[in-house]
């Protein structure tokens, strides 16, 4: 069967070449897939830095992680604060649309995906804000106060 | 009830390891009576695991308490339907439900092979008998090792028990969450059965397409439920979380997604071996990467791997699965190389223009589809280990590489039926395409005439190729019943049906070309020309977004107090050229969980435990959304002392008299309607995303109808009752044959 198909195939090429260059096409295509997405990842990656970070490198967006400052939350239209580093130092005013979550406060540590602009501000992606959880009440059965037990 | 399901699982774990020894032994002698021992142990395999989830179901509905897994889930205020899908909102429930959904495919499986395969059958009954040992085994190990959470039946000593669970999740409180999972869990598991036959025919060499014959249909039926599982949890997204859209590349999704990329490409390629005993390296070492994907998908949701790498280390089921899948990658890799000699195949691919040949290069664009979100899905890690900084890949490097290969497969789908095996000759070729391509070109022209799809290029490639295959599929319909109206002489209908339920899997296979050309027609639509606003109004004002008017009119307030809920919500007036087309409703719905500080009873429901009830008016054009957030910040003083007043009043209270912790839920109670009436009476300002989404329907009307495609092709048609038939007299000459 294989060699009445094989004649079948009015082949100007030899097969067996024709196979190898087949190869050659497929792997170099898988090659440069492989280049390209190396390369696009690692360039349109945000690395994830805190605001001392941000001031030190000002070009780029980043995903900055730092604490809302006490006092800074302005709401309308745009959603203004502060974000400083954990210990509240280097403050970047920072300029945000988009959903807000539920946990977010003055004082929260958030995530929030961003360029600075000239002025020094950081303008923020559309609904790139995460609050991080204020704590983890994992219940501990046993030794929480608060829960009543059965007898 | 809970010690008779505790008693089941530990035999379940006897029993896994018995048929797996079993099968072994049978295998390897060739003895029928230890094969069909460890059959049989499958079956018994399947009873008790089905008696270890009705008796957690049986706790999770008298809300058991005493029963970890139904205190940290459940709670007696969680609606019924919840407490019987909050089993698989735990990390040790959802390992039962791998094995339980396991024991039941592979019993099918088995079953069905019970009179053929006999030296493939007993080896995948091995594998299968493997890994339900490996997934029941992993909850026993709960018992010595109950930091893991594994073990489903955990119970608190006498004196511990809680008088209330903590509740489920209310983000998962939807009806698409709660058979979401199970979904994707069937999903993963129903490609276990044709990987558990192919590693049987590796081991026994016997590579012709006898395996995928009898498990293909398992992986149909695979395919089906991870489809439904994505759709599900697309339209969860949609209709529940505040940002309006049905798909983020999130690595949880992405998780969802591998498998059923490396499966699609599989159920295409191995037609291409049973037509031309071609492939046959390649189609198993597909079902060894859908089955590694799958036992991924359960991986990476359950490590938390992907939050970090350090987040992996925390987690007590991730170093098990880990090693499970790579002992199957690296097993299986041996193993084919093994064989290597035995997947040749029989035959070479005559031309670059011949079905195979578009099968072929259909398999490459999945895979490459599924390893480009692998790559982005693990570039957390990747950059990590690299770089030594966490950095991410967000939707436009996803979309940057997925929508050109979306819409090389769609096109694919379109070219694919109207090839031939083997070659195409040129006239036939022009004859097959100048309808579809002029459909094509004729949308084309279309859409650029009436504005649409200048700005989005792609948007606009891909509306073609749609067209493209929808005629090219329409017209394989249309021919074939011409062909057989005048073979017949039937109606016009009655020929359709009887072309379709002739040869189901391929028109079947149609009918799901049909669904996923509507589906990434309506996926373009919605995100290349959505208009999207965020607003921000006070009850009475208005705000245009695009040709409509929003209106806010006035505010609503509900308080539930069996689900201890506070809604906060909006009745918007949507107006277009001054005529009514929509009022819709979305609201804020903020849940008192026990997650929060339990000291602050009133700030709890404002800690992030908050869902969105979407307003949604739907069309087939477009579909309006809104969602509203009410910005709280002026209600902070007021919860703050509050809270601070039931701190004082608390102090006080003795706990052990019923009447004064009455007291004391009644004050909060009235605490929390005053807030509700205050939200009436001093509204504030609403955040609303008002969005108009073009088409989007198409994306759930396509997933239904590919839905209802693949199951066209599953049914039993005429095709496998005349098997059937073979295979019994085959059967019966068999025994005749030893007889003598």
């Amino acid at each position: 069967m294989a060699n009445a198909s094989a004649c079948d195939n009015p082949a100007r090429m030899n097969p067996a070449k024709k196979r190898q260059i087949r190869l050659v096409v497929a792997l170099s295509t898988a090659v440069l897939l492989a280049v390209a997405l190396i390369y696009t990842s690692f360039s349109a990656a945000n690395d994830a830095i805190e605001p001392s970070q941000l001031i030190e490198n000002p070009n780029g967006t980043y995903d900055v992680t730092g604490k809302v400052a006490m006092d800074s939350v302005e709401r309308s239209e745009l959603l203004r604060f502060e974000i400083t580093n954990r210990d509240g130092s280097d403050g970047v005013p920072v300029e945000y649309e988009g959903q807000i979550p539920d946990p977010f406060r003055e004082g929260r540590e958030v995530i929030i995906t961003g360029a600075l602009d000239d002025s020094g501000t950081l303008i923020a992606e559309k609904d790139s804000l995460v609050t991080k959880c204020p704590s983890k009440f994992k219940e501990e059965y046993g030794d929480d106060p608060n829960i009543e037990y059965e007898e | 009830m809970n010690a008779l399901g505790a008693a089941a699982l530990g035999a379940a774990l006897l029993t896994s390891i018995y048929a797996l020894v079993a099968a072994v032994v049978g295998a390897r002698s060739g003895d029928r009576r230890w094969v069909d021992s460890s059959r049989r142990a499958f079956y018994a395999l399947m009873a008790l695991l089905v008696l270890a989830v009705i008796s957690l179901e049986a706790a999770f509905l008298r809300s058991d308490f005493s029963v970890r897994l139904v205190a940290d889930h459940s709670s007696t205020t969680t609606p019924t339907l919840y407490k019987v899908t909050a089993m698989w909102g735990s990390q040790a429930g959802s390992l039962l439900l791998w094995a339980f959904v396991l024991s039941i495919a592979g019993s099918a499986a088995l079953f069905a092979t019970r009179h053929s395969h006999r030296e493939v059958a007993p080896w995948a009954t091995a594998v299968m008998a493997a890994i339900a040992t490996f997934f029941v085994g992993m909850m026993m190990a709960g018992i010595v090792f109950p930091d893991a959470e594994t073990y489903p039946f955990a119970t608190f000593a006498a004196g511990m028990v809680p008088v209330e669970g903590a509740g489920l999740t209310p983000l998962l409180r939807h009806p698409a969450m709660a058979i979401h999972p199970p979904m994707l869990y069937s999903g993963y598991v129903f490609f276990t059965i044709p990987f558990a036959f192919a590693i049987g025919a590796l081991i026994t060499r016997r590579l012709d397409a006898s395996w995928i014959r009898s498990t293909r249909r398992f992986a149909l039926i695979a395919w089906v439920f991870l489809s439904i599982g994505l759709a599900l949890g697309a339209f969860w997204s949609y209709a529940e979380l505040g940002w309006g859209g049905y798909w983020a590349w999130d690595p949880v999704e992405n998780a969802a997604l591998m498998p059923w990329l490396v499966g699609t490409a599989f159920i295409h390629s191995i037609m291409v071996q049973e037509r031309r005993g071609m492939l046959k390296m390649w189609n198993v070492s597909l079902i060894v990467a859908t089955f590694a994907l799958s036992l991924l998908g359960t991986f990476l949701v359950r490590s938390g791997v992907l939050q970090s790498i350090h987040a992996f280390g925390e987690s007590k089921v991730g170093l098990p699965l880990l090693v499970l899948i790579a002992t199957v990658l690296i097993g299986s890799t041996l193993l084919i190389i093994s064989r290597a000699d035995s997947l040749r195949s029989e035959r070479r691919i005559d031309s670059l223009l011949s079905r195979e040949a578009m099968f072929l290069l259909n398999n490459l664009l999945f895979v490459g589809l599924a390893v480009i979100v692998f790559w982005g899905t693990f570039f957390p890690l990747i950059s990590e280990a690299f770089t030594g900084q966490e950095s991410s890949l967000a939707a436009p490097w996803y979309n940057r590489y997925t929508t050109p290969v979306g819409i090389g497969l769609l096109l694919l789908a379109g070219v694919g039926p109207l090839v031939a095996w083997r070659r195409v000759s040129v006239s036939a070729l022009r004859r097959m395409f100048a309808l579809p391509l002029a459909a094509a070109l004729a949308a084309g022209v279309l859409i650029v005439a009436i504005g649409g799809g200048g700005s989005e290029p792609l948007a606009l490639a891909l509306f073609v190729a749609g067209a493209f295959t929808l005629a090219a599929v329409g017209q394989e319909l249309w021919r074939g019943t011409l062909a057989r109206r005048a073979l017949t002489g039937e109606g016009f209908p009655s020929s359709l049906g009887g072309l379709m339920s002739r040869n189901r899997r391929r028109y079947g296979g149609y009918i799901v070309h049909i669904g996923i050309a509507l589906l990434l027609i309506g996926i373009a639509a919605s995100s290349s020309f959505q208009t999207s606003r965020d607003v921000r109004l006070l009850p009475g004002e208005s705000a245009t977004v695009g040709d409509y008017t929003v209106t806010y009119v006035e505010p609503t307030s509900q308080a539930v107090g069996s689900e201890q809920k506070l809604v906060f919500g909006a009745v918007l007036d949507v107006r277009r050229d001054g005529e009514q087309v929509a009022v819709m409703r979305p609201s804020r719905e903020y849940f008192s969980s026990r997650t929060a500080d339990p000291t602050a009873p009133l700030r709890g429901f404002f800690e992030g435990e908050a869902t969105s009830e979407v307003g949604r008016s739907g069309g087939v054009t477009r579909d309006l959304w809104t969602a509203m957030q009410p910005d709280l910040t002026s209600f902070e003083p007021i919860i703050e002392e509050g809270d601070e007043k039931f701190e004082r009043f608390a102090a006080g209270i003795d706990f052990d008299d019923p009447a004064q912790v009455q007291l004391l839920a009644n004050l909060q109670g009235e605490a929390i309607l005053g807030l509700g009436q205050r939200y009436l009476d001093e509204t504030p300002p609403a955040d609303i995303r008002f969005n108009v989404n073009p088409f989007v329907i198409w994306v759930w009307i396509g997933g239904i109808v590919g839905t209802l495609g693949a199951l066209f092709a599953l049914w039993p048609g005429a095709e496998s009752r005349r098997r059937r038939v073979g295979d019994v007299y085959a059967t019966r000459l068999a025994r005749e044959l030893r007889r003598t």
